[in-house]
């Protein structure tokens, strides 16, 4: 036998694997005790006081939502009730959210969770990617609040007679079978009227999460494809 | 079960699991099949088995059987690795009943019911519809007793017989495993809090305890199937147990880019991610270093034979190894810095990903793990291949890298259109699955899954038969 080193000791190997997982796993829990404080969703009152949550409260529905570019973080952030000067929320310009705008945190609190259980119960995230993540038959439905198909130039609203972008995907929800745009459609998921209503809380709530900028440019580029 | 070689309780029990495993898995393939031609064919069993439920059987099957053929294999070693019969056999196989009876149920639910209406009620016994774990809550706390009882039995027959490296690092390895499920079973409303703890379950198994249990039974395999050095096995082991677990429990920052939470995630999750090829590269090195090493020194003794005992679990040991750097290691890097991330987050690279990485590092090890059961359960000292071992072999490793190929084209292409040049949009999506190209990948997908499945079946009655030829040395 060769002269013993420290380098073929399987005793050395042994605590240094468990020294090393121990502090990895230290330094994941105390990230994670950063983190969860900064995820936690904020309230009426942050957004009637001006304060920027990366999960912004329910309420956050009474409010025009938009995704602009800022040039300090060089990335696009959701934007809440219009542009301040610099480049973030303001707080101010309100939006009708199924005619009203001043829905109190509890009814929309309500709205948001029958919502994101609806999520989970209709099994979304199986088709389409929810924050990016879930399944790739259907699009990214992160930013779909903003997308141009529901908005009044888009087709939606005109094709489910309605006036609104919250009513017209309601009505898409409950019955997506009847307003093909696509060969693979969306099929009839047993959606009633009130879930359908917390579902695009949920899809406007989600616009409003702050996601480092994903998914790039959203909808802003109307093509090169074809010359388009 | 005429002539049964197995003389130990535990090793019957190993069998049992492998079994149940190889069924869930062909019921895996049958339904990516069925999401895969939905691609292609959009009208196929629309309003039937949407999309949405196959794909949801698709990666449950995959999970279960998995996790099924894992506890196999872990019964399977223990009586060679501690010398002595298992502690609680009767216990391992009450809990085999309960868990493969509550799988049947669950899958049944997710067919015949599919989805429920938006309260508790869907979350408990429908489904929770949070992929992977979609398995609704009774089915949770039952899988949580199921591990837990099988964590006790490696502990107890650990601690009463002789505790190797190889079982060290699995009991602290399956307690891990267990304990990481608990982050997955919560509810909450916070989207951004859920996929925070729901990466936890999904990526610190994959990517740290699996990793760790995988290299744990490839390092019985390398002992028991050509004889490698154990005490240089378990320091190879130990090693790669510090930089699996260094590397991939940080490098879950590649799943918090963009969920909501904060940029310091960025630099961790690039830092400590692309970290985890290393140990990868590692073992791949350290299973064609101990093959050549130990071939190299029996031709030094004049004998010019093979020093592999099982020539198809062999092999899928190494296709394991291969697999995994490749799959998990080469094609995971592509994607886990967060400037390339940010156009290819969900997209069909994932996809590719996910299917290489899957297949490669955990289903080539578990369908060698079936060869060395059925070795053992014939008593054959020496097994050889047969036509149908190559072929099988041949033909799910081909096809699954087939449809790597192809899910990575079709993955170039979507990112390229859709979130390139098209922002990302509805439509913008669309533009993308309509081009010539990704439809091609798509349907060379579906041929592949088919290659794929066309090998499943030979590899089952390959299984069936491999031990009754008689080419082998008994
Ligand atoms: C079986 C698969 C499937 C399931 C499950 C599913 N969808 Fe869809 N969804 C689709 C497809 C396919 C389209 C595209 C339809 C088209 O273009 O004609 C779509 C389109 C959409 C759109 C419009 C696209 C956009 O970007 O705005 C929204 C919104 C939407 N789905 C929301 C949901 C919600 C919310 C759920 C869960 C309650 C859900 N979907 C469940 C397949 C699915
Ligand atoms: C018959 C062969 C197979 C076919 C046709 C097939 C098909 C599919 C399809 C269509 C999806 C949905 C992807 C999407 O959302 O767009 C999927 C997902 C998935 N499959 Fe398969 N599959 C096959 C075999 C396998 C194997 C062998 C494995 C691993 C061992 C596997 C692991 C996965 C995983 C992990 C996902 C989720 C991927 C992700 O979310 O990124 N599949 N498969
Ligand atoms: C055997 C080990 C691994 C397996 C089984 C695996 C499997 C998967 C699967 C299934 C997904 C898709 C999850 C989903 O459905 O959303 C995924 C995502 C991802 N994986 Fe892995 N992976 C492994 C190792 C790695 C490694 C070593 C890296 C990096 C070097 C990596 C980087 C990533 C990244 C960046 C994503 C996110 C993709 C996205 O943004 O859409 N993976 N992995
Ligand atoms: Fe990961």
């Amino acid at each position: 036998m060769a002269k013993k080193t420290v380098w073929s000791d399987n005793r050395f190997w042994q605590r240094s694997a468990a020294w090393i997982t121990g502090f990895a796993s230290i330094l994941l829990i105390w990230l994670t005790f950063d983190t969860i404080p900064q995820i936690k969703m904020g309230n009426d009152a942050d957004l009637q006081n001006g304060v920027t949550k990366r999960v912004p409260g329910p309420t956050v529905i009474n409010y025009k939502i938009t995704y602009e570019m800022n040039t300090k973080r060089g990335h696009e952030i959701p934007v809440i009730g219009g542009m301040n000067a610099e480049g973030t929320s303001a707080f101010q310009e309100k939006e009708k959210f199924f005619g009203r705008d001043d829905w109190s945190q509890d009814e929309a609190m309500e709205l948001l969770a029958l919502g994101k259980l609806a999520s989970q119960s209709k099994n979304c995230m199986n088709c389409h990617t929810l924050l990016g993540n879930g399944a790739y038959y259907a699009p990214d439905l992160t930013k779909a609040w903003l997308d141009p198909a529901w908005g009044p130039e888009g087709s939606m609203q005109s094709m489910t007679g309605k006036s609104t972008k919250e009513e017209a995907m309601a009505e898409f929800l409950q019955h997506p079978s009847q307003y093909p745009t696509h060969a693979r459609m969306m099929p009839n998921l047993g959606i009633t009227a009130a879930e359908a209503k917390g579902l695009v809380a949920f899809l406007k709530h989600m616009t409003s999460i702050d996601t480092n900028g994903f998914p790039r440019n959203f909808a802003k580029i109307q093509g090169a494809v074809h010359g388009k | 079960m005429a002539n049964n070689y197995l003389t130990t309780e535990s090793k019957k029990l190993a069998t049992w699991y492998f079994t149940f495993a190889a069924i869930i898995f062909g019921a895996q393939l049958v339904f990516g099949l069925v999401a895969a031609f939905q691609y292609v064919m959009p009208g196929f069993l629309f309003e039937i088995v949407d999309f949405s439920v196959a794909r949801m059987i698709h990666i449950n099957a995959l999970v279960v059987w998995m996790v099924f053929a894992m506890m196999g294999s872990v019964y399977w070693l223990l009586p060679d690795e501690t010398g002595i019969e298992t502690v609680g056999i009767g216990l391992g196989k009450l809990l085999f009943w309960v868990f493969a009876a509550a799988i049947v149920i669950v899958v049944l639910v997710y067919l015949l019911v599919q989805v429920g209406p938006a309260d508790q009620t869907t979350i408990w016994f429908i489904n929770e519809g949070r992929e992977y774990l979609e398995a609704p809550r009774w089915a949770d706390i039952g899988i949580v007793v199921v591990v837990l009882g099988f964590v006790y039995n490696l502990y107890a027959t650990g601690m009463k017989g002789n505790r190797s490296g190889i079982v060290t690092v699995l009991m602290a390895d399956m307690l891990a495993f267990a304990g990481i499920y608990l982050a997955g079973m919560g509810y909450t409303d916070n989207i951004s809090i859920d996929q925070y703890w729901w990466w936890w379950v999904i990526h610190l198994w994959v990517e740290a305890t699996w990793e760790v249990f995988v290299g744990s039974i490839a390092a019985y395999g390398l002992i028991t199937m050509i004889g490698a050095h154990r005490k240089v096995v378990e320091m190879w082991l130990w090693i790669e147990v510090a930089m699996l677990f260094g590397s991939g429990i940080l490098g879950i920052g590649h799943h918090y880019f963009w969920i909501g939470t904060p940029e310091y995630w960025w630099e961790i999750g690039a830092l400590f991610s692309a970290l985890e090829p290393l140990p990868l590269v590692a073992m791949f090195i350290h299973v064609l270093y101990d093959w050549g090493k130990q071939q190299g020194a029996q031709e030094a003794q004049g004998k010019e034979v093979s020093v592999i005992a099982n020539k198809p679990a062999f092999t899928w040991f190494v296709l394991q190894a291969l697999g995994n750097f490749l799959g998990a290691g080469v094609w995971g890097f592509f994607h886990t810095f967060p400037q390339v991330n940010l156009y290819t987050h969900g997209t069909q690279f994932t996809s590719a990903h996910g299917h290489l990485a899957f297949f490669g590092a955990y289903a080539t090890i578990l369908i060698g793990m079936f060869y060395i059961a059925v070795q053992g359960k014939h008593g054959i000292k020496v097994m050889h291949a047969t036509k149908k071992s190559i072929w099988a072999t041949s033909m799910i490793f081909g096809g699954v890298l087939g449809m790597t190929a192809a899910l990575t084209m079709s993955g170039y292409v979507q990112v390229l259109v859709e979130r390139a040049q098209m922002g990302a949009s509805w439509s913008g999506y669309f533009d993308s699955q309509a081009s010539v190209w990704f439809a091609q990948g798509m349907d060379w997908r579906l041929i592949m899954g088919i290659v794929t499945f066309l090998g499943f079946v030979i590899l089952v009655t390959d299984l069936l038969s491999i031990g009754k030829a008689t080419h082998h040395e008994r």
